[in-house]
């Protein structure tokens, strides 16, 4: 058989992937070890969450599939930050983990040219220095024009807990042994990375009495452009918040050179995540703190366990069971599963391009946690954007590579492949510089028309957000186009606001704070008929108008630098006059604009000067 | 778009006019708005204007801007020349005027370098601009950091260190709403904050503008034994310079026995009383006072007599410097040498004969040297620099009062930290600390967090 794409890894990098290039119409492959281990949730039963979710709302606008999944198996969700700003305002759901997982199966089933196959695989096959294929652990050889490598934690993959270490993934299953050795082999620097994830524990094992109930919002959400809400507000189903006592800080002190990370085990190179440190690490670096937050939080509707987020631990089992116990309402609490951490290979990924094709070997990709990221968002989106990009190169088309001021996936693309990683990079908002562009809100307007121009947007989607665009529009005009005269004063008074003198218009009056669009309508001052959502964009451009034109400023210098473009054939030791380490750098990153040069560490302002002058010299006479 | 550079692009010590260069998309509107008759606009192109430079309403200095339009110029963007007429102090206000209306400083060589890049000049002049880069760029970096000195530097990291505390709070409470038991920043907590800060800026503002080698220059001391030669070696080097007179305050400027330039950096030279161990009540005023402008001195010469051995007096005054930064000036050297130098540091040494006025060039070059100025050439990097980091604190002061407008207008306090951010950064750049992963390493150190 002979595929244009093969995609290696069934995780949510791996589903985009295949789903991105068998929508272009590229014959597909995906290769998971286990078939229904396909877009499994092996830690938190959540989506979405700072940052994460406006990704989700990327993924959707640029065609993907995991906002739309999502939206068909939420047991809850909310707008955080909801009282904070609207630029870091991002949803979080609680997703079924059997759902999900089915739906995104059945997605892939009923997409046409894609071919899903149980096999581990453990090569590739390599021709002049292009990757044509890839072999399975059987010696079965399969023959492709790309291959886009989402392997997730499976390269290598130890369980650890306490002083046991297992070679297995996070189901059990099969890892594979040799691929990481053989990237190794073709020129790859391999890094090894840990993360850890916390117990579940049996739902009617838990006294609900001794919790906090947390419920999900009380208006509608979705994450999708697209989608109309499919769960019913009053149906979500509740978390649940504890904290730890002084007997679960005592039992793990007690223990603590029993864990695997401190001391249990003593040939761990893995380097954990810093944002999601194990509770022993919590409790030792945060000594004066005299409890810890954790929740509860369901993971299915179709079976009864509970994950205790904020647990994580490679304590052993014994010692498990009393820090459980420990905690309020969990006295008696039986616990289906175990925490543990998990030590994986990942290759350095300063090694692959921004279209996420490597640098060693070309038409191959990779994508996901193997690229030294953590979390399903993350993942995703490199799964996507792997898959457009090539099915963009089987097209011989140029490569779509986000901005850092278009989107979260472009910050986070950048900072991987410019910045390397230290520990499994999770996206945050302080990522970003743009953070007050890359709205949720505004996703579909940034991102959509890149989806329809790569072909994953049909013609109605985009003719939807063209009209949303229009709307704006209109109303912005409509708005500055009434002008308010002293007589109006009355009602500015009413609404406490200071009166004003003549040709003073609706546009300018909404940027005081107190004016909202509602007010206007209520007052009648206007009495147009426009969607929340039209209103919403149009307030928020208005009322942030200043911080979002400073924002503007900024990164059209940014764009300015992005459009300065570095050869890819260029020698940097030709240029004499570059210091020795930007040269060193420079030629390891390989940066493709002046813009993403001026990112990387260990090059400074002289050495971009001296890079600049080179380039017009040589290239530009 | 590209920034809008500025620069004093002639020699700034002593001569009459100063020219200050603006080169960019913004250079006519950044002018146009720190003058008198805002007409800059409106101006033909290749024209000289009269006009006055305010700051807000007070005159600084009455000048001609030439004005020349994009492309036939330099750099083939717009470029606007300010004559200064009203010296060192003045040149450095003007500049510091239109840094803080939206210039920012140029780097070394960066009018040729856009000249290049705009297909102005030709392959051979950018080789040339590439090695001024280089050489230049670590001198400008090391006095950029080294001109901010070590008090100011250690109030602006203090400074910083809460402002990012504040920053990763902030941050925090937004990427992990969910944990209600971090404090979480309120607007009424960031008033207090953004209030302590602006008081702690303004402090840094009013202890750079009274900044000791701008206004004041350096500090040179001589002591020694009576009758080793320092009024002689005082005559010399006043003769050999125009004396510039400059506003120094307190005691010093009594002892200040005359005010030299040495490339343009203000020399100021001090004689002091001689200093020794004694009893007397009326004469230890005097060595106290002298102690205290030696110990103040930015740069101590010892003298010593050539045609004499080194004596206990001669001793004890080293010791008393040791720990200074000294020279040890050998005068008389044209009479036999008697003195002996084998216990001196042999790399402070500087030969001299103030009589035949020999040497004083070299004690000059000397001189120079230590304070780095000799890398430095025409223009002075270190009132450009100056200027540049109380540019920096006042925009952050622009900053800190759109925070107080946005506190007042109810914003959402993640986009006051947007100009927090700004402080943060633009404090940071005054002392070169621009490590981008700080504010997550912050985050992560300070905040416990996790799944």
């Amino acid at each position: 058989m002979e595929y244009e794409v093969i995609v290696v890894g069934g995780g949510h990098a791996g589903c985009e992937a295949a789903l991105a290039c068998a929508n272009k119409n590229h014959k597909t492959l995906l290769v998971t070890g286990r078939i229904n281990n396909i877009a499994t949730m092996p830690c938190n039963p959540s989506i979405g969450g700072s940052a994460k979710g406006i990704v989700v709302r990327e993924i959707d606008a640029l065609g993907g599939a995991m906002g739309k999944i999502a939206d068909q198996s939420l047991l809850q969700i909310k707008m955080l930050n909801y009282a904070k700003g609207p630029a870091v305002r991002a949803l979080r759901a609680q997703a079924d983990k059997i759902t999900y997982p089915q739906q995104m199966l059945k997605l892939l089933n009923k997409t046409p040219n894609l071919t899903i196959k149980e096999a581990i695989i453990e090569d590739l096959i390599i021709e002049d220095g292009k990757v044509v294929g890839v072999i399975t652990e059987n010696g079965e050889n399969i023959i492709s024009k790309i291959v886009i490598l989402t392997t997730g934690t499976y390269l290598k993959s130890d369980i650890l807990i306490g002083d046991t270490r297992t070679r297995e993934g996070p189901h059990g299953e099969k890892p594979s042994n040799y691929l990481s050795d053989n990237l190794k082999k073709y020129g790859f620097k391999i890094i090894r990375l840990k993360t850890g994830t916390p117990q579940r524990i049996a739902k009617d094992s838990i006294d609900f009495s001794k919790t906090q109930i947390e419920y999900g919002d009380s208006v509608y959400h979705t994450f999708s452009f697209d989608n109309n809400p499919q769960y019913k507000i009053e149906e979500q189903i509740p978390c649940h918040l504890i904290y730890t006592t002084p007997l679960t800080h005592k039992i793990i002190l007690d223990n603590l050179n029993k864990s695997s990370m401190y001391g249990g085990l003593d040939d761990i190179t893995g380097v954990g995540p810093r944002y999601c440190p194990s509770i022993e690490d919590k409790i030792v670096r945060f000594k004066d703190k005299e409890r810890h937050q954790l929740f509860l939080e369901p993971e299915s509707l179709y079976y009864d366990d509970i994950y205790l987020q904020g647990f994580s631990t490679s304590m052993p089992l014994d010692v498990q069971e009393q820090m459980v116990h420990s905690l309020p309402g969990l006295e008696h609490a039986v616990i289906n599963k175990y925490a543990y951490a998990i030590e994986y290979d990942a290759i350095y990924p300063t090694q692959i391009k921004r279209s996420l094709e490597t640098k060693i070997i070309e038409n191959l990709y990779t994508a996901g946690q193997i690229n030294g990221t953590s979390g399903y968002e993350e993942a995703a989106c490199q799964g996507l954007m792997a898959g457009i990009n090539a099915s963009l190169k089987l097209e011989n088309k140029e490569p779509l590579i986000l901005k850092r001021n278009e989107a979260y996936i472009g910050v986070l693309i950048d900072d991987l492949v410019t910045k390397g990683v230290r520990d499994p990079y999770r996206l945050l908002t302080s990522r970003a510089e743009y953070r007050l562009l890359l709205r949720h809100d505004n996703a579909d307007l940034r991102l959509r028309e890149y989806g329809y121009q790569v072909g994953l947007i049909d013609d109605e989607q985009y003719q939807k957000l063209q009209l949303k665009k229009k709307q704006i529009n209109e109303l912005i005009e409509k708005l500055k186009s009434i002008k308010l005269t002293p007589s109006n004063n009355n009602i500015l008074e009413k609404l406490q606001s200071t009166p004003i003198k003549d040709g003073y218009n609706l546009y300018e009056l909404l940027k005081r704070p107190e004016i909202t669009y509602n007010k206007l309508l209520d007052n009648n001052l206007i009495d147009f008929d426009y969607s929340d959502e039209i209103i919403e964009q149009v307030e928020l451009n208005i009322k942030y108008e200043g911080y979002i034109n400073k924002a503007n400023k900024e990164a059209s210098k940014l764009i300015n630098l992005e459009n300065k473009l570095i050869p890819p054939n260029i020698d940097y030791n030709k240029i004499v006059n570059l210091a020795s380490e930007a040269k060193q750098k420079l030629s390891e990153i390989r940066p493709t604009s002046i813009g993403q040069a001026i990112r990387i560490s260990g090059v400074n302002p002289a050495d971009i000067s001296i890079l600049s002058i080179y380039l017009k010299k040589e290239y530009n006479k | 778009m590209e920034d809008t550079i500025v620069a004093i692009s002639t020699a700034l010590g002593v001569g009459a006019i100063s020219i200050i260069r603006v080169s960019g998309d913004e250079a006519i509107d950044i002018v146009n708005k720190i003058t008198k008759f805002k007409k800059l606009d409106k101006v033909e192109t290749h024209t000289i204007n009269y006009d006055y430079i305010l700051e807000k309403d007070k005159v600084i200095d009455e000048v001609l801007i030439s004005v020349m339009r994009s492309p036939k110029t330099f750099t083939k963007e717009d470029i606007v020349e300010i004559n200064c007429h009203g010296g060192i102090a003045t040149t450095n206000k003007v500049l510091e005027l239109l840094l803080i209306n939206g210039c920012r400083l140029a780097q070394p060589g960066e009018f040729t370098k856009r000249a290049f890049l705009n297909g102005r000049i030709d392959l051979i002049e950018a080789e040339g601009v590439m090695d001024l880069i280089n050489s230049k760029t670590e001198v400008s970096r090391n006095l950029a950091i080294n001109q901010v000195n070590g008090s100011t530097s250690k109030l602006i990291k203090d400074l910083r260190q809460s402002i990012i505390e504040i920053l990763a709070n902030i941050e925090v409470n937004i990427d992990y709403p969910e944990y209600e038991d971090i404090e979480e920043m309120t607007t009424e907590m960031l008033g207090k904050k953004i209030s302590n800060i602006e008081e702690k800026i303004k402090e840094i503002i009013n202890k750079s503008e009274n900044g000791k080698i701008v206004k004041e220059g350096i500090n040179v001391a001589l002591i020694g034994r009576p009758n080793v030669g320092k009024s002689s070696l005082l005559n010399c080097l006043l003769e050999a310079e125009k004396a510039i007179v400059t506003d120094i305050a307190g005691t010093t400027r009594d002892c200040v026995e005359g005010t030299i330039s040495i490339d343009g950096i203000i020399v100021n030279l001090i004689d002091t009383a001689g200093i020794r161990e004694t009893n007397d009540i009326v004469e230890s005023i005097g060595v106290n006072k002298s102690i205290d402008l030696m110990n103040n001195a930015d740069l101590v010469l010892l003298l010593l007599n050539n045609n004499e051995e080194i004596n206990k007096e001669d001793l004890e005054l080293l010791n008393k410097i040791k720990n200074k930064n000294y020279l040890i000036v050998i005068n008389k050297n044209d009479l036999e040498s008697k003195l002996d130098i084998s216990k001196l540091d042999e790399s402070k040494l500087v030969y001299i004969s103030a009589l035949n006025n020999e040497g004083i060039d070299q004690l000059k070059n000397r001189i120079k040297q230590i304070f780095n100025l000799d890398k430095i050439e025409t223009s002075d990097l270190t009132y450009l620099t100056n200027a540049r980091a109380i540019s920096l604190l006042k925009q952050s002061l622009n900053s800190i009062t759109d925070i107080k407008n946005g506190l007042n207008d109810n914003l959402p306090i993640d986009m006051l930290e947007i100009d927090l951010k700004n402080v943060w950064n633009l404090l940071g750049s005054i002392i070169g600390d621009t490590y981008e992963e700080e504010l997550i390493d912050q985050l992560f150190s300070q905040f416990c967090l996790g799944k």
